[in-house]
Order: structure tokens, then sequence, then C-alpha cells
């Protein structure tokens, strides 16, 4: 006999959880199906972002952080120590702690909110109903009256390098290493690449970063890009540019395993020789299971689900959000998509603003930008000015000794209204997220620079950029208006 | 936003220029691309419009003061725009951005801002928009929100502002009795009547005439309009083009009309630079095609062709209208039969096109009706012998009348 729901959502990660708990706010029986389970066994909700993705990298990013304090920074301030070392496993079970803690805050959340958490694989078996096939082999068939699908994303991986979870691993296996690699090699310089290798950087290994592309960060802002580059290769990261992966050899049987990885860049063939390697290219939808193709939901070429900008998929009442539809791949973006689902089914006009979705990469210091950078405006034609604040001149940023990086506010040159910022600095994320308030309430430059920011904080950065945007910063010089 | 207005870039051989006359007074509104200061060198007089909308609200260079390249010669202050339309003497002028000039007159206007507008719901205007309605005495019910929940924003008080700008009536003088309108000379005008006068009084200027057959030509456009458009982007196969050619091809011939005389010296050019005179709304303006010989008769068309649009906007540069070893003018399209075309010093000769007429021409004994144009050579007998004068002008005829020989180099 089938279960009724008024929704069921598959997958419970950010858009999935989240789309469960709204509509269950909004008052309709909902269930959420997860396949997930941890080492232990047990289903766990939260999918990519909770167990393998955001939560752990901020975990690990966090304690090898202050590490890297310890070791590096805390003589300067005057604090003495003895020689400062990490206890990996000890680091990976804190890891570990904060992502149960987390993934059970997901269950009680669920049961607050009378969510039905439902463990097996779903998969849409027509257009009312979800069909769960459970760990044990049980099927369970789910009538809906609305489908959300948020199966979520998975790392891709490429034939010269194939994911051993020992050698050679991705981001899954890169948050479980049980010691640190003495040479690690990341092959992807995009935002896992390079938070991945920051961590294991900061404890001692030292990274190579391998990146097929010309160009360094190409979505992000040129000058900003620059900026970073230079303080991540002063950190240690060996960036490597237009270099392509050809082929792997892993010898694991020999006294001392390594990988050996063959590139071509502009110079030729090369090798690197490494302890362990991260397949960090990128992630693709992971939608192969989970439509059957009678009920006629499209897909595009590269696996998405087809939706439109509220995210109705080409079949009446099945929805599709987060990693399985089109959009960056980000957990904000995500749990935002499974609010305007939820909202709209209960005939709210909810609508993600896809234009203001502020990006963040998590290292140290952070780089975070939202709208559209200088290259973008200059290949649109449109005619804007610039406001920019390095934190060598924030009293905060100096106070704390971390001073690397910018503010940088980008005006439209006759209305002034702000078109997109960029920021490379510490709590860069922060910062970057007053700024997306005050795009999404059409504010100029001068708004933000008539209003008061405490000081001394790190924000100020953003009002003195804002200020810089008019021509008349007060805490650096003014460009003459060309 | 206070933007700087600058003296242009002067030619390496301008080292410096004049303030001759400013047309608007500290206070005054002005539009963008309005005229609003002659600067004289001794080649050509410059005149400087206003780069955008706004108010002038300081002038650093005064009349009869030097000026360099690029130098500052006065600021305007955009958006600052008097919404009561009319000249204000009072020179106040409103800032709308914080950006303040010495004297620190922000918002320094009779109906000031305590009187400014009472917001019940002042969350409802974002910070810079509240500043300018008050600056502006404007009442947000005047405007139409486009922020969130219907809040109104610095852009859309700027959008009101621009619509309320009105440009300041002109004043123009008359008196009674019989109708007589006593304008001065425009700066440029009197420039351009200062350099005629000088071609024909240090110049031993006289003209030598010929007529071409037209047809040849004629014929060709008439049959390759389509495909020379179709290949060359649009771009249309007119008469200045062959004219250009067989003036290029002439010169090369007869290097005395290319050249100019600087002091004692006779200069020989080699290269041809053609000015073409073309008729703007300020006046005449001669731009120049630089290295025409390398030029194709398509270039050559775009380029006099852009030189039309630009001498139209008032969009000439000042590198392109320096220069030149020859110059061409086209009485023709105005309708002139027959003219004296005068000297451009310091070139030494000038070839004045007029217009294309049909007459009954003998050939061979016949009586052909052929479109005709008469040819004027102007030059300078200090320079160019009559012989050579009329030589060159015999070889443009032939040129033209025969296309191919300018392919054939004959």
């Amino acid at each position: 006999m089938a279960k009724e729901y008024d929704v069921v959502v598959i997958g419970s990660g950010p858009a999935g959880y989240v789309a469960a708990i709204r509509c269950a706010q909004l008052g309709f029986s909902t269930a959420c199906v997860e396949k997930w389970l941890d080492n232990e066994g047990q289903t766990v909700f939260g999918g990519t972002c909770l167990n393998v993705g955001c939560i752990p990298s901020k975990a690990l990013l966090d304690t090898s952080h202050k590490f890297a304090e310890a070791q590096h920074h805390f003589e300067a301030h005057g604090i003495k120590t003895s020689k400062v070392s990490i206890d990996v496993p000890a680091m990976i079970a804190r890891k570990a702690k904060v992502v149960s803690q987390l993934t059970g805050g997901i269950k009680g959340l669920f049961k607050a909110n009378k969510v039905d958490g439902l463990a097996g694989t779903g998969r849409v078996t027509g257009a009312k109903e979800v069909t769960v096939t459970a760990h044990d082999g049980g099927i369970d068939v789910l009538h809906a009256k609305h489908i959300i699908i948020a199966c979520g994303s998975v790392p891709i991986e490429i034939p010269p390098t194939p994911i051993d979870k020992d050698m050679i691993v991705d981001s899954t296996g890169a948050l479980d290493f049980m010691e640190v690699p003495k040479r690690l090699g990341v092959i992807g310089a995009g935002v896992i690449g390079l938070e991945l290798g920051s961590v294991w950087a900061r404890l001692g290994s030292k990274v190579t970063v391998l990146e097929a592309l010309d160009d360094f960060l190409p979505m992000v802002d040129r000058q900003i890009a620059r900026e970073s580059a230079k303080i991540f290769t002063k950190q240690g990261l060996d960036i490597k540019l237009g270099a392509r992966v050809t082929a792997s050899t892993v010898s694991s049987q020999a006294k001392v395993p390594v990988v050996q990885v063959q590139y071509t860049d502009a110079d030729g063939e090369q090798e690197g020789i490494f302890d362990k390697l991260i397949v960090a290219v990128g992630r693709r939808p992971s939608t192969e299971n989970v439509l059957d193709k009678s009920v006629g939901v499209e897909l595009d070429d590269r696996g998405y689900i087809k939706v439109n900008e509220q995210c109705a998929t080409t079949i009446p009442d099945i929805y599709a959000v987060g990693d399985a539809v089109r959009g960056p791949m980000l957990a904000h973006k995500g749990m935002e998509e499974g609010v305007m689902v939820a909202e709209r089914l209960a005939n709210k006009k909810t609508q993600v603003n896809y234009d203001l979705i502020p990006s963040v990469i998590y290292t140290h210091p952070e780089v975070a930008w939202v709208g559209k950078n200088e290259e973008q405006l200059q290949a649109e034609g449109v005619e804007y000015t610039v406001g920019t604040f390095p934190f060598i001149a924030s009293g905060r940023a100096l106070a704390a000794a971390d001073a690397d990086g910018l503010v940088k506010l980008l005006a439209d040159a006759k209305t002034d209204r702000i078109l997109g910022c960029h920021i490379v600095g510490a709590s860069a994320a922060d910062l970057l997220q007053q700024v997306v308030i005050a795009m999404e309430f059409s504010a100029s430059a001068e708004d933000i620079g008539l209003t008061m920011f405490s000081h001394p904080s790190l924000s100020e950065a953003v009002h003195e950029a804002a200020l810089a945007a008019n021509g008349h910063a007060i805490h650096i010089g003014n460009r003459k208006k060309r | 936003m206070t933007i700087e207005i600058k003296a242009p870039t002067l030619p390496e051989s301008v080292p410096d220029g004049t303030i001759a006359t400013w047309h608007k007074n500290v206070g005054d509104s002005v539009n963008r691309d309005e005229l609003l200061v002659d600067i004289e060198t001794d080649k050509v007089v410059i005149e400087v419009v206003s780069p955008a909308d706004g108010t002038l609200c300081s002038i650093v260079k005064k009349t009869g003061d030097t000026i360099v390249s690029n130098e500052a010669i006065g600021a305007i202050d955009e958006h600052a725009v008097q919404s009561t339309g009319t000249e204000d003497t009072k020179s106040a002028s409103a800032t709308t951005s914080s950006s303040e000039i010495s004297d620190g007159k922000s918002g320094a206007q009779d109906n000031t801002a305590e009187a400014g507008p009472q917001t019940s719901p002042e969350l409802l205007i974002s910070p810079a928009a509240r500043k300018l309605l008050q600056e502006h005495s404007l009442s947000p019910d005047a405007i139409d929100g486009s922020g969130k929940g219907g809040r109104i924003t610095k852009e859309d008080v700027l959008a009101r502002l621009d619509l309320n700008e009105s440009p300041t009536a002109p004043v123009t003088p008359s008196s009674g009795g019989r109708i007589e309108e006593r304008v001065p000379m425009s700066r440029l005008r009197a420039k351009v009547a200062e350099r005629l006068l000088d071609a024909s009084q240090s110049t031993a200027m006289l003209t030598t005439f010929n007529e071409v057959n037209m047809k040849p030509i004629m014929d060709l456009r008439h049959k390759y309009k389509d495909l020379f458009e179709h290949t060359h982007n649009g771009t249309r196969l007119g008469f200045m083009s062959f004219f250009v050619r067989s003036c290029v091809e002439a010169l090369k011939k007869f290097p005395a009309v290319n050249a100019s005389i600087d002091g004692n010296d006779i200069v020989y050019h080699g290269y041809q630079d053609i000015g073409v005179a073309v008729s703007s709304p300020r006046g005449l303006v001669v731009p120049v095609l630089r290295n025409a010989d390398h030029m194709g008769m398509a270039a050559i068309e775009q380029r006099i062709s852009e030189f039309g649009e630009k001498a139209r906007d008032g969009k000439l540069g000042i590198n392109e209208m320096t220069g030149g070893t020859f110059t061409i003018s086209n009485g023709g399209v105005f309708g002139s039969l027959l003219s004296t075309p005068i000297l451009n010093p310091p070139q030494t000769a000038i070839l004045g096109m007029h217009k294309i007429q049909d007459r009954p021409m003998a050939i061979n004994g016949e009586i052909k009706i052929l479109p005709m144009m008469y040819l004027a050579l102007s030059y300078d007998h200090r320079m160019i012998d009559g012989k050579e004068a009329v030589q060159f002008l015999v070889t443009v005829k032939d040129f033209l009348e025969d296309p191919s020989r300018i392919v054939l180099e004959i």
C-alpha cells in the first residue's frame, strides 16, 4: 500500500533538507528520502555538504589555520611556544564530531518540523510516484502530489588518474588522510583544489597544484585573482598553470608508495612525484539513476535536469533543485531554490535572484565575490567606477597582523548603482555579505558611503571602498579622475 | 562628480595655445557637447566642448592665459543642473556628491535643507536618495521608487533630475528701425578669415583650368557600384576616391606641387597627405588623408565618409586637421560650375572640383553630349612654374578620364 505525501523530496543535502523543512513549515505533509550511510552504516542527512563537503572542509581549514598561526605567526606577537605539532587523527576526529553534530541537527529539525526522513535510494517512477529501495532491498512506493529532486552531484573523475581511494583520492578522500602527506599533488586549482591544498600545505605538505587552464581563477575579477595567486604562492602552494595531466602510475607496492604523474605544460612533458594525489577537477550532477525515462523529465546533455527560473521541470509537479540543475554548484543556491519551490507550492511569489549569488573560497585569506567584475563590465560596454581599499590601510587588519588583500567595489558610472564587489582578505565572505544585502536593495556606492560603520572593524574597508568609488576615500589616496 | 575640463592634446609642432574666449561663466549650466571655450594656436582655433551635462563650477585658465597640452582649464560639476533652468547669476552651484570645491558651497541654495521633504516612512528612501531629494528640494511623492518594495533609490532621483533639466534660452540682439543683426565673428571664422587673407597676400597665387570628361568614371561606377559596396562592407564608391588616387599619382610625377614652403626652404614631401575640404556646421574644415598613397579606393571612401560624420558632430581631432601636402576642394556639391580655390598654406597647390554638367563636346568631328567637370588648380607661382601646373592638371585629367592608367601607373 503506497504512502501518500503532499511533497516527497529526494536527497537531504542543503537543497533537499531546506526544501523539506520549508514545505513542512508551510503545512505540507513531507517526506525526504536519503541514501547516505555513514561509516557505521547509519543513515545520515545533510548530503555532500554536511558529510564530505562544506562542513568537514571548513573544520579542517580552521584547524590547519590555527596550526599555521601557531607555527609561523605567534612569534611576531611575542607569544613563545615550543615546537608545535599536529595530531592528524585527532584533527580528523574533531572534524567527524562537527559533522555528526550537524547531521544530527538535521535529524532533529526533521523531527521538529514533522518531516518524514526515509532511508533508501529514491527514484521517480511516475509523475506522482517515488519508489524507495531500502538498503536491505525492500521496496516502498510513495505517492506524492509534488516531487522535488535534490539528488546532488559527485566529483568528476578523469581517465589519467582513476580514484583508488588510497593514493589517488577525490575531495572525500582528501578529508580523511591519517597523516600529513610529504608531497601532495592536487589536480585542479579551483575552489576545492585550493581549499584542500591549503589545509595540507599548512600542516606541512609540499603542495603542487596542477591546473590545465592558462588562467588562475578565470571566473574571478582579474585583479583579485592576481592578488590571490601572489598570496597563495607566498604561502607555499606551487600552482602550475597550463599543466594538463596525461598519465599516472601508482606504485603502492613499492617500499615507499608514490604516485607518479605525467603532465604537459608550455615547456613540454613533465613529471611529478607525490605521496598522495587529490583529483579536484570539478563536479557533475548525479542524475543517472533518479528518474525513470518513462516519466519524461528532460535532462540536458551534461546530465543536469532541465528546469525553468522557478525550478520546475518539463513535467508538471516535478521540481529539481541544487547541484542537479543549472547554475553555480553552491549550497546556498540550492538552499534558496529549495525555499523557492516550497513557497511557490504555497502560492507565494518567491523568486531566487540568480544575479546576486555570492561565491566564496574559504582559504585564508578568503576570496569572495558577487555581481559583475571589471572584465564583464568592459565586455558589456558598461561605464563604471572602481573603488578599492587594501587591508594594509585598515587599522583593524594591521592590529590583527592579518592585512593581506583588498576590497574592490564597482559601481555604474552614471547612476552609482553597485554592480559588483570582489574581496580577498580575512573574513571576505562576511564582509561581502554586507554588499550583497545592499545590492538586493539596489544600493548606490554613495548609500554605503553615507552609512556609519563601526571602528575599528574590517567592515570599514567596505565603507572606504565605496567612498573610493566616488573619489573621496578618507584613509587612502584617491585616484585622479581619468 | 567633478569632471576636469582639459585643453586638448596639441600636435608636436604646436607648443602652446591661448584661451581666446570662454563662452560660459562659472555657475552656468552646460550640456554635453555644448561649446565652452575657444583656444587659439597659430595653426587653428580649437573649440572645446563640455564633456558632460552639469554646471561649470570653476575656470582655472582665463581669457588670454597660455595653456599647454592637456592642461586643466576648468571643471564641470556633473548633474548639478539648476532645476529652475535659468542662468544663476549668484553662481552658487549645487553639488550632488560630497566632493566639495574649496569654497565649500555644498547645497548653498536659497531653499535650504531644513525645509526639506518630510518623509513619513523614511525607510523607503535610500540614504543617497534622501540627500539628493533635499539638495534639490524634490518631494519623494514625485518619484516612483524602483527599488525593493517601492524604495526610492539614488538612481530614481537622478533620473528625475535629468528630466527636470531645461537648457538656457539663448539671447539674440536686435535693434529697431530696419532689421539688422550684429553678430560677432566666431573665433574659428575669424581665424579662417585671417588665414585666407594671408594666403592671397603672401603667395603669388593664380589658377589654371581644365575640363574632364567624367563618363569613364561614371560608367565604371555604374558597372561596379553594387559589387564594390558588397565587397567593401557597405562603403559606397563615390567620386572622391578617383580624384584622390589621380591626384596622388600626379603628385608623384610633379613633386613641386606636393611641396611646402617653410621660411626660405622648399620642403619636398616623400608622401602624399591629401586634405579633403568638408563643410561642417561650424564652417569649412579640412581633415587630412594621411599617406593617401597607401590607401585603396575603399579605404579612401570610408575615411572621407568618417570625416563627414565627425565634421557634422564636431568631433574632428587636431591631429586629423593639421598637416596635409595638397588639398582637394569640391564646390560642385553646392552647384559651382567654375571657381578659383584659395591655397591652404603652407601647401603650394589646391585642386577645385566642380559640378558635373552635360555639355556638347566636339569629339573627332562629332558632337557628343558628355558629362563634363571643370577642374581648377590654384597654385603658388613662387614655387610652381606655369608649365608644371598646367601639366600636373592635364595629368590629373588623364588619370580621371582613363582610370586604368592609375592601375598601370602610366
